[in-house]
């Protein structure tokens, strides 16, 4: 397993910028900045004339790690642990989770928990405790 | 105009997810591995990104509309049903596989690592799959289909 370093600081950092993006999207637009309904609305339901703002924010999205590169002179570190299979399979069941549980981390993380909704908290807390045994279970167990 | 305010939250959104680490599925699986290489920085992801919303939403709500639109586009439900639990829990246990959830994923894609292209193409087949006639398994709070 890759060894990564602690960096509380930066990560603070990073986490105040995603939460200036939900603010100001809510102050913009009164919109709540979730990824999920972001990607579904502009790839799969495409309500008529209601998709330029959804490609807008996601451009905005992929482009953000050139910005990166710019300012840093290098791209942000990703280092993809899991095999191929694991991709797959791990992304068809977040596709699937997202749409039944109504969010992932930044609508229901972040956005839901800002509002106070106890919904979120239930779900961001179901979400974290499944994680956690999965990995526990991937690296501990199965030993991945 | 607007379309370019939207393009540059998305961008903030973005660069938060480099800089804070959660792009990084190395980091995602040290986060959640306490009996093991234990990293506990992406705790500090949702400090902070709390520590600026839960204010910012507060005062944001107070006025009685966004700068641009009617209104507040909120979620109408509040119903917290097995459908939300199991949901969240099978997207736990997907992000504990793969080490990507959509809000990293995305960003992530502008790295061009072919893998992440993988990742996403199966979380889109996901949220298809999820949306077919099936869909009303195990839920009775579904709207009918419109």
């Amino acid at each position: 397993m890759t060894e990564t370093a602690f960096t509380p600081l930066v990560s603070a950092a990073g986490g105040a910028l995603i939460g200036l993006a939900a603010v100001a999207l809510l102050a913009l637009f009164g919109r709540i900045m979730g990824a999920t309904g972001i990607l579904a609305g502009a790839v799969i339901e495409r309500p008529k004339g209601d998709t330029s703002w959804r490609w807008a924010l996601l451009a905005g999205m992929v482009t953000a790690p050139l910005l990166y590169l710019i300012t840093t002179g290098g791209l942000p570190v990703v280092t993809v642990t899991a095999s191929t299979p694991m991709l797959v399979i791990g992304g068809l069941l977040v596709g699937l989770g997202v749409t039944f549980g109504g969010g992932c981390t930044s609508g229901h993380g972040i956005c839901g928990m800002a509002r106070l909704s106890p919904r979120s908290l239930v779900a961001t807390v179901s979400f974290m405790i499944a994680t956690l045994i999965t990995v526990y279970l991937v690296r501990h167990v199965f030993g991945g | 105009m607007r379309i370019v305010l939207y393009y540059f939250v998305g961008l903030l959104f973005g660069l938060g997810i480099s800089v804070s680490g959660m792009i990084n599925p190395a980091k995602v699986f040290n986060f959640f591995d306490v009996a093991g290489s234990w990293d506990p920085s992406l705790a500090f992801v949702m400090g902070g990104g709390l520590a600026v919303a839960l204010p910012g939403f507060a005062i944001v709500q107070r006025g009685a509309r966004p700068l641009f639109g009617s209104g507040f586009l909120m979620p109408q439900t509040s119903v917290i049903d097995l459908r939300l639990i199991g949901g969240s829990a099978v997207f736990g246990i997907g992000w504990g596989l793969a080490g990507f959830c959509p809000g990293a994923a995305i960003p992530a894609l502008g790295t061009g690592q072919p893998q992440v292209f993988l990742f996403v193409a199966a979380l889109l087949g996901g949220m298809w799959l999820a949306r077919q006639p099936w869909r009303r398994i195990g839920s009775g709070t579904l709207r009918a289909k419109s």
